[in-house]
């Protein structure tokens, strides 16, 4: 063990951007599989799964089956990932390309054509992706089958319909081959998340989210949906493997330190995709869906929203890296403001990223919903990840999407075993000492290794992977003060994610029930949850089968005996399951293995040989890269964030668990800061910023345009409708029945005909 | 008014006739300066009347007679034209719409005897709850 630890540090030093020879796109070779469409197989098992639900659904399947056959699905799916990485991994720097069938091909002039297949484009990044994606897709859904027991009928298959669509979206999104099947891909995720999070229909404040998640979202898509347009106008193509290679003579204008000479129309497309990447991404300032899609439930939060979409703006940076390098929002040198102003796409990602992890984490540290810390922490990290891709290192970015999916998963589907348990409790001022509570050690346990990654302590992956771009982001001299942010937001991340854990998990045994402890106020409300005092059909009964440990089964589909006697008194925990437990438990186990992929160099290998590698723009050969506190950051960040973490961690060991002695209480009460306390707890009143800025003069002009349309548009159509109506009751009096009126309009007419006649003739 | 169409129909064979017994071709001598504005008043006058005739009376019958008279004012004219361009155009109109007078006067008796047999009366006004 003692020669582990110097090989690590060894290995730390090395630079992360020292490349030789051609990066990016220039470097691939085009390879074949040897059964090139299985690997469509990895989009199709979700959607036979998909289409099962459905027929399940139809056909009033009132048992678990749906969710057996999407786990089947997805780990078939993760089965046939793991054979395309096997293959790929032999081919080294290599893409294949894998065509299902011709989706649109328009030729619109001799030799130009709009071509975008239903084809795969597959690498080694889209093998890691697909990797974490397919693989915490099956347990996730495994988890679920347990959680949403509650739920078995139309609801349970509605859940796995889109539970499994949402797989199938995700995987045209990172497998897709040209920029066309990533936006169905991107829109499919959406729109399933809107299903998702909309779950319980039944609720107006899911429902709220579900919508807001969906709208922010569209905010996002007109950015890619005009990128890709762009793309198109300018390279004429949208297709990865034409479109990439077209990039590189603007990449080598950018490097060079060229910028301004991109044109601008080329420029523009990275920016745009910044928009749709921090649309569904979460960052500033598109991020205040996250926290409200914690309404939908935890699986949903883990796997979608904290896993697998939000990942999506990453991997879209990442796989246009090219593009991003020589991106730029560039002010016309005869502008009035800011004349001759450039800045690189990537520095809005960087400062972007940077700027919402600070902000997420100082939200985190004041909220008392344990989920919607974790959303916050979420968004936090994802900052973080933007970070790193917009430090032009695509490997930065991708090791920490790949640890950040297990450990946050874990996290999530920890937070939402306590949820389901305590009869959906979330709030931290009351729960308490829940690890040392019977059958609830697993999750304890769950929690704390995914609390220890995200806080970043040494040895775990997310402390591996955090590193990485924190001392990427210190190597680089142009990059200090979001260097030092994120460093300070890695401390404040530590204290907040052990703040939750000293809580809820230790401490003096205390909880109290939440509201749905006595019947679900969902669209089914089902109250299996709900139950007896002494000597309920919870234990040591036959009825749950040969194991009979008290608390290990709870699984409820077996037929509750009437448990909906006097709510009142005793309400008990329910501790989870196996399903849950062994979820949990792989979990946990793996985000504490993916630290291997640090040493081994696993992540770095995959992303460096895709066409996500990019050129170092600071140039390490240029000029030498910044240093921290005199040394390379490199060998000394691991003491540095170590140190950071260690303090986070103290302050929430002295204020959340050292003297507590209640649930609702810590010594954290007495620390009074004011204005910034409530600023925090009221997530900086974002939502009412934008409510004001953006909901409110909406809200007067559509108030404007329907009086227009009321009294202009309207009144148009009906006056048209008014004018042959008043044409005849202005004739009716002509009309009268009188003979002699009758008599005297002719001879008036006869009259008026002389006259003409005369005048005429005259 | 009997008499002034009386009168007209005799100025009328006087002139007709007497043109063929004279056995001349061109226009005969006016007597006593009697030229075509003589006829053609009386024949407006004969109309006017016929008209104020046909708004001012409440009587049907009534009514139609003064729509006789407006024919007969008509026919005057067309003959009196007739004679002015020497042809005998105007007669022959006159034929066709005295003939059309005579059957139309027939339809107007029948229909104002079915109006008389629903309202016992031949006041026009009676019909006047037909207003739109």
């Amino acid at each position: 063990m003692t020669d582990f630890l110097p090989t690590l540090l060894t290995l730390a030093s090395e630079p992360v951007a020292a490349q030789v020879g051609p990066v990016g796109f220039a470097a691939l070779k085009e390879v074949s599989l040897s059964a090139p469409l299985a690997a469509w197989l990895i989009p199709g098992l979700p959607m036979l799964g998909a289409v099962l639900a459905v027929l399940m659904a139809i056909g009033g399947v009132k048992s678990k089956l749906p969710a057996w056959t999407t786990v089947l699905c997805l780990a078939g799916s993760f089965a046939v990932t793991l054979w395309l990485y096997l293959q790929m991994r032999d081919a080294g720097a290599a893409y294949t390309t894998v065509k299902l069938f011709d989706w649109i091909s328009f030729d619109y002039l001799p030799g130009k054509a709009f071509v975008a297949n239903f084809s795969l484009y597959i690498d080694q990044l889209t093998c890691l992706w697909m990797l974490f994606v397919t693989g915490l897709a099956a347990c996730i859904a495994l988890y679920a089958s347990e959680y949403m027991s509650h739920d078995v009928g139309p609801g349970y298959c509605r859940f796995f319909f889109a539970f499994c669509l949402f797989v199938f979206s995700m995987a045209c999104l990172v497998m897709g081959d040209n920029l066309l099947l990533l936006y169905l891909g991107w829109e499919g995720v959406g729109l399933c998340s809107y299903l998702l999070i909309g779950y319980f229909y039944a609720k107006p404040s899911a429902v709220a989210a579900a919508k807001k998640a969906f709208i922010i979202n569209r905010i996002g898509d007109l950015g890619l949906a005009l990128g890709i347009m762009l793309t198109f106008v300018h390279f004429g193509t949208i297709q990865f493997a034409e479109l990439l290679p077209k990039v590189e003579q603007y990449v080598a204008l950018a490097t060079s330190g060229n910028l301004a000479a991109v044109p601008a129309s080329v420029q523009w497309i990275a920016v745009l995709f910044t928009l749709a990447a921090f649309g569904k991404s979460a960052q500033l300032p598109l991020y205040v869906w996250l926290p409200d899609a914690m309404e939908g439930p935890t699986p949903v939060s883990a796997l979608i929203h904290a896993a697998t979409m939000v990942t999506a703006g990453v991997y879209l940076v990442a796989r246009t890296m090219p593009l991003f390098q020589c991106g730029a929002v560039t002010v016309p040198p005869d502008a009035w403001v800011l004349p001759g102003l450039v800045v690189p796409a990537l520095d809005i990602v960087v400062w972007g990223g940077a700027l919402t992890a600070l902000l997420a984490a100082t939200i985190g540290m004041a909220q008392f919903d344990i989920k919607r810390i974790m959303a916050y922490s979420t968004v936090s990290q994802l900052g973080f990840m933007f970070v790193g891709v917009g430090l032009a290192s695509s490997y930065a970015g991708a090791f920490h999407v790949f640890t950040h999916a297990f450990f946050k998963a874990t996290l999530f589907l920890s937070c939402g075993a306590v949820m389901h348990g305590f009869g959906g409790q979330l709030d931290l001022r009351k729960l308490s000492g829940v690890m040392w509570m019977k059958g609830w050690l697993v999750v304890g346990l769950a929690m704390l290794v995914g609390c220890l990654n995200l806080a970043g302590f040494p040895f775990t992956a997310g402390f591996f992977s955090k590193d990485v771009i924190l001392a990427e982001a210190f190597s680089n001299p142009h990059q200090r003060v979001v260097a030092w942010i994120l460093l300070v937001t890695a401390g404040l991340t530590a204290y907040y994610t052990f703040r939750v854990f000293f809580r809820v998990f230790l401490g003096p045994k205390s909880f109290e029930p939440g509201d749905e402890a006595h019947g679900h106020n969902d669209a089914h409300g089902h109250d299996d949850r709900a139950h007896d005092g002494a000597g309920h059909g919870h234990g040591a009964k036959g009825e749950h089968g040969a194991k009979g440990e008290h608390g290990a089964k709870g699984e409820h589909g077996a037929g509750e005996k009437g448990a909906h006697g006097a709510h009142d008194q005793a309400f008990q925990p329910h501790a989870p399951g196996w399903a849950i437990n062994l979820v949990l438990a792989v979990l946990a186990i793996g985000s504490l293995v993916a630290a291997y992929a640090y040493p081994t160099k696993w992540v770095k290998g995959l992303v460096e040989k895709s066409s996500a590698a990019a050129v170092d723009l600071t140039g390490s050969a240029a000029h030498a890269p910044a240093t921290l506190l005199g040394m390379d950051p490199h060998e000394i960040m691991y003491y540095v964030s170590a140190g950071v973490g260690a303090v986070g961690i103290l302050v929430a060991f002295f204020l959340h668990y050292l003297g507590r002695k209640t649930a609702a209480t810590s010594r954290a009460d007495a620390i009074n800061l004011g204005a910034l306390q409530r600023g925090a707890q009221h997530k900086w009143y974002v939502d009412e910023f934008y409510d004001a800025t953006v909901r409110v003069p909406l809200k007067v002009l559509a108030h404007v345009l329907h009086f227009l349309d009321k009294v202009l548009v309207d009144g148009l159509v009906n006056l048209a409708g008014l004018l042959p109506r008043g044409l005849g009751m202005s004739l009716r009096p002509s009309q009268g029945g009188e003979l002699h009126g009758y008599a005297l309009a002719m001879a008036c007419g006869i009259a008026v005909l002389a006259l003409v006649a005369l005048f005429s003739l005259v | 008014m009997i008499d002034t169409t009386f009168g007209a129909a005799l100025t009328l064979g006087q002139f007709t006739l007497g043109q063929f017994t004279l056995g001349q071709g061109d226009l005969p001598a006016p007597m006593s300066g009697i030229t075509l504005y003589h006829y053609l008043f009386t024949a407006s006058t004969m109309f006017v009347l016929g008209l104020i005739g046909f708004l001012t009376r409440r009587n049907l019958i009534v009514m139609f007679l003064s729509t006789e008279l407006m024919f007969q004012a008509a026919g005057i004219a067309l003959i009196a034209f007739g004679r002015f361009h020497m042809n005998q155009t105007g007669d022959a109109f006159v034929i066709f719409v005295l003939t059309v007078a005579a059957a139309e006067a027939a339809l107007a008796l029948a229909l104002i005897v079915l109006l008389f047999r629903r309202k016992e009366t031949l006041d026009g006004q009676a019909w006047a709850s037909m207003k739109g």
